[in-house]
């Protein structure tokens, strides 16, 4: 490998050959001027420590594919037990077909891009897709065609990364910015109660198109009961211990929060992502969450009010269904485009938790806020910063009202000459 | 009177390879050399040509920009060589030494009598000048001004550097001498660090400001401990000078003659026996690194310590400021996986499979590779946690590197220097070179505002 990199060296396909290389080896660099050592963690490694934190988010989701699938078809059996309903062959082999393609498109047309963009510019590889490229396939929707998750991804990484100037640069996280294309541009692959499921949407069009050997089958998310008042279906079919274990439709590695949670707290332990923007998005949107609460109990939001089934959801429910568990642990922290001051983090996210539940109450097209709350806070987090360090800067400047100069030497030289002169 | 300041932001970086506490005599070197980039920001002008004779502590060259500060040969001997660079650029004065050494001596300084400008001329003459340094810009001072405050640091947190409550046993005079002098150089105090436990000779100096220290590197820079006492706004000056070059100062002022002597901390993993030299200034390393015996071969020689150091060689010369030389294993080489294999034998400042955190007080062989390729700052919050002065170290980096001068100023460049971020640039795990980043930032600031 070293012969082939420097062979490599200096040409056109350097960065590429050199991202290969430095997959397998840290490299043999030594430090020139400054810290003659270093430390031991790199870019590599911190992404690295953020994927496994995801490894079992993506596993369950694998086997939650599966298990929906059939619950939606037979029916959710009674006496639940983890090894002979959940984590069987036939369900992981439906998260084979269907989740594991999603992350191979997203890895591979991610890394394209990378790449291409890597050889024009001539900089290295860097590691940032590595993350997006695991995120991407856990925040859309099972049956999500593999054309358009495509497009969408090398939407958002040339236009959410690239264009910025790669790694680093970008205003907005990518993964987002591809879930958002994907919402804006195919919206009627995005919601409803169709897509969470795998076959829900081909069975209701075999139906639709004159089929009668097929059952249709229908996964609504927990939000889209809600949204549509529909609470006593909801609370009939899944348990708050579902929502919590994960057991309920949704995107793909969305739902369980428990291993989100669990995840969460490695990365804290790990020093790599932020506890105070997971605590204040978590403070956030409990507290967006009472208000909803106390206006309904006020009376000032009826049965028959539209916004009555979201809005009179107990308050600390909101975590644990939905994305925000996972956008809180693994979207919000995205140290690039979040707040980067650690006052900013409190402010940054608290907003992200308090607006997700906002807009998930409020949009009538689609009950979920999380990615759009993250998106808009990435917008101004820059701005957050700006007054957090106009404060420290503002100190400074304040400290200038008792600033001690000394005239210099050659001053009274020069005063004496001229008192001479005159 | 004394004040306590307890820095709480911080990392120790524990190194194998601590000097043992005895001193040997180093073998005298044949050839010295005073190396030009040690004195950053000074355009030499040569005083005396090749093949001239000099004694110790006679002028070799002074400052395009002030023909009175003079910089001094430390031995007596006959110029050898003077190596350019590109454009003639001075690189290294050579000197080989006399046999039998001989002092240039000047008049001593009757202290009490003498007003600021007077002393200050007499120490541009002797070529202890450029042992005193000024803040902002990180540069020798400017002798035409005068500082609000005088800084010297008797804390030594960095890693493998040499102990100065051992190496400075014995001097208590030539510190008291040459703090009186410079107290008559600043209308404002003179403040003096020590660490809290210890009993170092500085703590018993009088006319001086005493403050006691205590937390993880980098407690002990001059920069953080200006930060917390009395941090340096625009337009206000403040100079530092270490303990050790104190102490040729202090023995300048009691006998007139100038003694580049000095008590060396030679350390690091490399060495075999690490431990004290006395040796001089611009002294051949190789006089005592062989001494101590080495391991392996292939290992890189500091002046300094491993963070603020500079890059040697075997061959190399004992720098113009350094009372510690380092020798660490190099470390260029592959390391399979390395990226995401756990990691045990590494400082860490993070928990992502790297587990230093679980023995704080093990000591690290560390060797001189990045452990990761440069890339763009990715994550935040990092520095912080290790960069004790009131200032966002992140933000400040990216105003240098951009060179937005309200920026700069704005986010207190003045009050720091490239050595404040040596421990930034060591967790950073987008491997930039913050201090290099610094430099260039002051030196720009300096041009452009003067």
């Amino acid at each position: 490998m070293h012969e082939l990199k420097m062979k490599y060296k200096g040409k056109k396909m350097a960065p590429a050959i050199n991202a290969f290389h430095t997959f397998l080896f840290t490299p043999d660099e030594t430090t020139h001027s400054g810290s003659h050592v270093r430390g031991a963690d790199d870019l590599k490694r911190t992404m690295n420590t953020v994927i496994m934190a995801l490894v079992p988010v993506l596993l369950f989701s694998m086997f939650n594919a599966g298990y929906q699938h059939f619950s939606a078809l037979n029916g959710f059996p009674e006496n639940f037990s983890l090894m002979e309903h959940f984590l069987t062959w036939d369900n992981f082999w439906i998260g084979i077909i269907k989740v594991l393609p999603l992350l191979a498109v997203s890895y591979g047309v991610g890394l394209l891009v990378e790449f291409i963009f890597a050889v024009i510019k001539g900089h290295e590889v860097e590691e940032g897709y590595l993350v997006t490229g695991i995120l991407v396939p856990l925040i859309v929707p099972i049956d999500t065609p593999l054309w358009m998750l495509a497009v969408a991804v090398v939407f958002g990484v040339v236009i959410g990364k690239e264009v910025f100037g790669g790694t680093g640069m970008n205003i907005l996280n990518p993964a987002l910015t591809i879930r958002a294309f994907l919402f804006f541009a195919y919206p009627t692959w995005m919601s409803g109660d169709k897509v969470w499921v795998y076959e829900a949407r081909e069975r209701s069009e075999a139906i639709l198109a004159g089929a009668t050997d097929v059952d249709a089958i229908s996964g609504e998310t927990i939000l889209g009961f809600l949204a549509q008042n529909k609470e006593a279906a909801m609370s009939a079919k899944y348990s708050v211990s579902d929502m919590f274990y994960g057991f309920i439709p949704g995107s793909v590695g969305e739902t369980p929060t428990l291993l989100i949670l669990l995840g969460g707290l490695f990365l804290i332990f790990s020093k790599i992502a932020s506890w105070r923007i997971m605590l204040s998005a978590v403070l956030g949107s409990l507290v967006m969450g009472l208000i909803f609460n106390g206006v309904v109990d006020q009376g000032w939001i009826t049965e028959t009010s539209k916004f009555y089934g979201l809005m009179s959801f107990d308050f600390w429910k909101h975590l644990i269904v939905g994305g925000l568990a996972f956008g809180i642990v693994y979207m919000a922290t995205d140290p690039v485009t979040g707040s980067q001051t650690n006052r900013g983090k409190w402010i940054y996210g608290f907003l992200i938790g308090f607006i997700s539940v906002m807009i998930r109450v409020f949009n009538p097209a689609y009950p979920e806020g999380v990615f759009l709350a993250i998106l808009l806070m990435n917008v101004f987090a820059p701005t957050i910063d700006h007054y957090v360090i106009r404060g420290n800067v503002k100190r400074r400047m304040k400290r200038l009202q008792n600033v001690v100069i000394h005239p210099k030497d050659s001053d009274a030289h020069a005063a004496e000459l001229k008192a001479e002169t005159v | 009177m004394s004040k306590d300041i307890r820095i709480k932001k911080g990392m120790n970086i524990n190194l194998v390879g601590a000097a043992e506490q005895t001193t040997s005599i180093a073998v005298l070197s044949n050839v010295y050399a005073l190396n030009l980039n040690d004195f950053h920001g000074i355009t030499p002008k040569m005083l005396v040509k090749q093949g001239a004779e000099v004694k110790a502590g006679e002028a070799l060259f002074y400052n395009k920009n002030n023909e009175n500060m003079l910089f001094v040969s430390p031995v007596s001997g006959e110029i050898i060589e003077i190596v350019r660079g590109a454009r003639r650029r001075i690189l290294t004065i050579k000197i080989l030494a006399d046999k039998t050494q001989t002092t240039l001596e000047h008049s001593k300084i009757d202290v009490a009598s003498s007003s600021a400008q007077e002393i200050k001329a007499q120490l541009l003459k002797s070529g202890c000048w450029p042992f005193v340094k000024q803040r902002p810009y990180d540069v020798i001072a400017d002798p035409n001004t005068t500082p609000k405050s005088i800084f010297i640091s008797g804390y030594v947190t960095a890693p493998l550097a040499a102990d100065l409550d051992y190496i400075l046993q014995g001097k208590e005079a030539e510190l008291q001498a040459a703090v009186t002098v410079l107290a008559k150089l600043t209308p404002g105090k003179v403040h003096v660090s020590v660490g809290v436990s210890n009993n170092s000779p500085l703590a018993g100096l009088s006319g001086v400001e005493l403050h006691k220290v205590s937390g993880p590197h980098p407690a002990g820079l001059v920069g953080t401990q200006i930060n917390k006492i009395d941090p340096i706004n625009k337009g206000e000056l403040v100079w530092t000078i270490t303990p050790q070059d104190l102490v040729i100062l202090g023995e300048y002022i009691l006998t007139g003659k100038y003694n580049a002597e000095r008590v060396v901390a030679l350390v690091g993993s490399s060495v075999k026996a690490p431990k004290y030299y006395k040796t001089k200034i611009g002294t051949e390393v190789s006089t005592f690194l062989y001494a101590s015996g080495v391991n392996g071969d292939n290992f890189r020689v500091i002046n300094g310590d491993v963070l603020t150091g500079v890059k040697s060689s075997q061959d190399g010369y004992l720098g113009y400021y350094n009372n510690t030389v380092t020798a660490i294993p190099e470390g260029d080489d592959y390391d399979l996986f390395g990226w995401n294999k756990p990691i045990f034998n590494k400082i860490s400042s993070t928990r992502a499979l790297t587990f230093s955190w679980l023995t704080p007080n093990k000591k690290f062989d560390l060797n001189t590779n990045t452990n990761g390729e440069h890339r763009a700052f990715v994550l935040t919050g990092q520095y912080e946690k290790v960069f004790p002065l009131d200032i966002y170290p992140m933000q400040l980096l990216k105003a240098c590197m951009v060179k937005d001068l309200d920026e700069m100023e704005q986010l207190g460049l003045y009050e720091v220097a490239p050595e404040d971020f040596s421990l930034t640039e060591f967790i950073c795990i987008s491997k930039q070179p913050h201090q290099q980043i610094i430099r260039d930032g002051l030196d720009l600031l300096q041009k452009e505002i003067g």
